[in-house]
């Protein structure tokens, strides 16, 4: 027998390890434009113990682990380029503290952003965590490797700056914690301490994350959406500036898409809104509209679309449906908000190119400091002409990005490589050493933030 | 050639001047307005381009069955005084474009269901009431082939509507039905006041849903037992446009066994859900909306309706979640209707 398929079966048990075509199949595949990447065994483990154990058996045999949370990058994040053994956290999803009073709870990282979000729902209905707009598969510790956001990201920023403590099993196998816990404190703040945390936005090329203590906040008897509608992309940076300066929101998305058509050429600020009462909705409905926005809507350059909806996260999913054969990628970056016009004109005259309907996205982070923007290219699976100009136009995109001046987010291979060319030396060699120094092997996501 | 059929002469000849002075939005004596429509029928610009809230009321007002309404949506598009900042014409009138190819049209031969543009709500007409009603328009992918365009009067594009409406009727023909139901007061006023009123030829017959759900439940009227509830009835603006079909409202209401409420803003006094009126360009307008729902919804609870009946979907959108927090349970009539012979509503 296969000594490595052995060890494995030794560490997590027969049922959860495997290196079988079928299953392995699965484990190949990546939901966006990647080309299928085979590993060699898949292992789930159950404890960080277990973790720390096939990573040292890793090091041993010179294998590659590549962590997979939900699977949900869409850029090929968690595929296993090198080969090598597919890490499954998805078992490691036990909830294991909540502290109302002190607004944190403290979990597995393959936890799905679902069940925390149902366990809360059950358990803690004043409190709420960020979550973010993948499907509720997603995992805790697979969005804060990417640097994701959520739909609290107005008010508190990126997800990874909502954390409270980490415990992570090094490249090498080791068992560290980071925050108020390896003080052996509770898990209640990640600062003071000197900042030795580098496993936030690394894709996992540094270390497995196994543990989180995660900020909550509270969360409201009534969550509402409001629309405001707007032609003129110039003038989305405005509004959002303004909205931005009462500070009543929660969650802050800008829409346009080219399907269905009353998103056609229009941006939809889609604005989220929490109150315990009708009034206290009322007086930040007041201060939103009545105050700063009422001038355009008087001169007619914006309008309210919608008041008082239940909340619908966009789906961008929706538009592989645009397509036969539903396929999608997007290409995230980090920009100004007063970036947005010309985002969203390079996807209407992108996406114009290569012959797919527009999608594009900004989501607001922190008080206006900066925007997440998307743009999605949906393609039919069966047809490789559609998935060839999604992936060019993907590529074309991570080109234009750096070129606006914005900076990547969970770039594919592709851009990371972009994003390493355009750095600072400095940092470019800073990146190498951490890498070196916490992976010296080379085994963890290989192929990830490779530095040449 | 399409053209409003509004009679000056009429207008002229009013004295009462219904249409404006039993406007609920506009305060206006006789004498103002008539001076008002003299300048509307003259192509100026008159206030009440700038203050109507296109609640289609004042259609039903006229006493001289001219069409005062029409005349002053077509006005505000002439003069370009739309009622609706620009971002929520543009989007409301790219709703209506059809984007996922065309309807399977089968001939039918018969009378047919007509949901116009909700077909996502084809629950609501199931059961013995619709029994020997051939659905169109069931695919809700397809749903906008058979939308009637009359929601373009509260943008103020009445172009748009003598553009779009020959189409979508040819769509409903294609199925060579012998009546068509038509499930939405807006869609009926399209067929039976809009388009005679501009001369657009609808060679099929229209029924309106009560009509068809009176006659139903006439004949169903052994199965049905009192629901002895006090209800409240949301009147929507389309509904001006069809008083024939209204009247159908209180007949229901009594085969079904519930006691419309005696309430201030009903019937021809009813109120706006504030749909429209929410968007509009006027200052304070979505303060004005919310007063105007409170006002409604307090009417009702004070008159102590215990269900609000709805037809339309937008009103149903805008004010039922409003309605339920008030303690009175919204309902469509349809589902009512199925209540009175002991179906369960989906």
């Amino acid at each position: 027998m296969d000594s490595i398929y052995k060890a494995l079966v030794d560490i997590v048990g027969e049922d959860y390890v495997s290196n079988q075509k079928e299953e392995l199949f699965t484990y190949s595949k990546d939901l966006g434009t990647s080309e299928p990447q085979w590993p060699n065994y898949v292992a789930a483990p159950k404890t960080a113990d277990e973790v720390s154990r096939i990573v040292k058996l890793a090091n041993e045999q010179n294998v590659a682990v590549v962590p997979l949370g939900g699977g949900m990058s869409l850029a090929g994040l968690a595929l296993p380029l090198k080969g090598g053994i597919e890490m499954d956290l998805k078992r490691m999803d036990r909830i294991l503290e909540l502290n109302v009073k002190d607004r944190y709870v403290l979990l597995e990282a393959g936890t799905s952003q679902g069940k925390l979000t149902a366990y809360l729902h059950r358990h803690a209905p004043n409190l709420m965590h960020s979550e973010p707009g993948a499907p509720p598969a997603a995992t805790i510790g697979g969005n804060l490797a990417i640097h994701g956001q959520g739909d609290l990201g107005h008010p508190y920023g990126f997800n990874s700056d909502m954390i409270n403590g980490l415990e992570v099993v090094l490249p090498t196998g080791e068992i560290c914690r980071f925050g108020s816990c390896a003080l052996g404190n509770d898990w209640y703040t990640m600062h003071p301490l000197p900042d030795v945390s580098l496993f936030m936005g690394w894709s996992g090329s540094t270390g497995i994350i196994t543990k989180v203590s995660l900020r909550l906040f509270p969360c409201k008897k009534i969550n509402e959406q409001d629309i405001f509608l707007l032609e003129d992309e110039e003038l989305v940076p405005e509004v959002l500036y303004e909205l931005t300066h009462v500070g009543m929101a929660e969650d802050m998305m800008v829409v346009s898409q080219e399907i269905p058509p009353p998103f056609n050429r229009l941006h939809y600020v889609m604005v989220n809104i929490a109150g315990d009462t009708r009034d206290e909705l009322e007086f930040k409905r007041q201060l939103m509209f009545d105050g700063k926005l009422a001038e355009y809507i008087k001169d007619g350059r914006g309008g309210i679309g919608a008041a008082g909806m239940d909340i619908e996260r966009p789906v961008i999913s929706k538009t592989s449906d645009w397509r036969k054969g539903g396929g999608f990628e997007y290409v995230g970056a980090i920009v100004p908000v007063t970036s947005y016009p010309q985002c969203y004109r390079h996807g209407v005259e992108v996406s114009a190119r290569h012959g797919i309907p527009y999608t594009t996205l900004g989501r607001v982070l922190g008080t206006g400091h900066s925007m997440m923007f998307s743009w999605t290219f949906a393609f039919n699976r069966a047809d490789e002409d559609t998935v060839r100009h999604s992936r060019e136009a993907l590529h074309e995109t991570d080109e234009a990005v750096l070129k606006m001046g914005g900076t990547l987010w969970k770039p594919a291979v592709f851009g990371q490589k972009l994003v390493m060319k355009q750095m600072d030396e400095g940092t470019l060699q800073v990146m190498k050493k951490v890498k070196h120094m916490l992976d010296p092997n080379g085994i963890m996501n290989p192929g990830n933030w490779e530095v040449a | 050639m399409v053209k409003l059929n509004f009679d000056e002469n009429k207008c002229l000849a009013c004295e009462t001047r219904d249409c404006l002075t039993k406007c609920q939005y506009l305060d206006m004596d006789a004498e103002e307005a008539g001076a008002e429509m003299e300048k509307i029928i003259a192509g100026k610009d008159s206030r009440v381009l700038h203050e109507c809230r296109t609640c289609y009321a004042c259609e039903e007002y006229c006493p001289m069955g001219n069409h005062p309404f029409y005349l002053i949506v077509q006005r505000q598009e002439e003069l370009n005084i739309p009622p609706l900042p620009e971002p929520i014409i543009k989007q409301g009138v790219q709703l209506g474009i059809p984007f996922r190819g065309d309807p399977e049209i089968e001939e039918i031969g018969g009378r047919v269901l007509n949901m116009g543009v909700f077909s996502p709500l084809t629950h609501l007409a199931r059961g013995k009431l619709f029994e020997g009603l051939t659905l169109m328009s069931t695919d809700s992918r397809k749903m906008h082939h058979f939308f009637c365009q009359l929601m373009y009067l509260h943008f103020a594009r009445t172009s748009v509507i003598n553009e779009r409406l020959p189409a979508v009727i040819d769509t409903i023909l294609a199925y060579k039905p012998t009546e068509v139901v038509h499930f939405h007061d807006e869609c009926y006023g399209a067929y039976t006041s809009y388009a005679p009123a501009f001369g657009i030829e609808v060679p099929f017959k229209s029924i309106h849903l009560f009509e068809h759900l009176y006659h139903r439940l006439l004949e169903l009227k052994d199965q049905i037992r009192p629901l002895n509830y006090k209800v409240a009835y949301q009147r929507p603006c389309s509904s001006r446009l069809s008083p024939d079909g209204h009247a159908y409202v209180d007949k229901i209401f009594d085969l079904v066994g519930v006691k419309h409420v005696e309430r201030e803003y009903v019937d021809e006094n009813a109120l706006c859900c504030g749909s429209t009126i929410l968007s509009q360009r006027q200052e304070g307008s979505r303060r004005y909306c919310l007063e105007l729902q409170k006002k409604n919804i307090a009417d009702m609870k004070q008159a102590g309706a215990e269900l609000c009946i709805f037809n339309c979907p937008a009103c149903m959108q805008t004010i039922g979640k409003q309605v339920a927090e008030n303690g009175i349970m919204p309902i469509w009539m349809s589902d009512l209707c199925r209540m009175a012979i002991g179906e369960k509503p989906d």
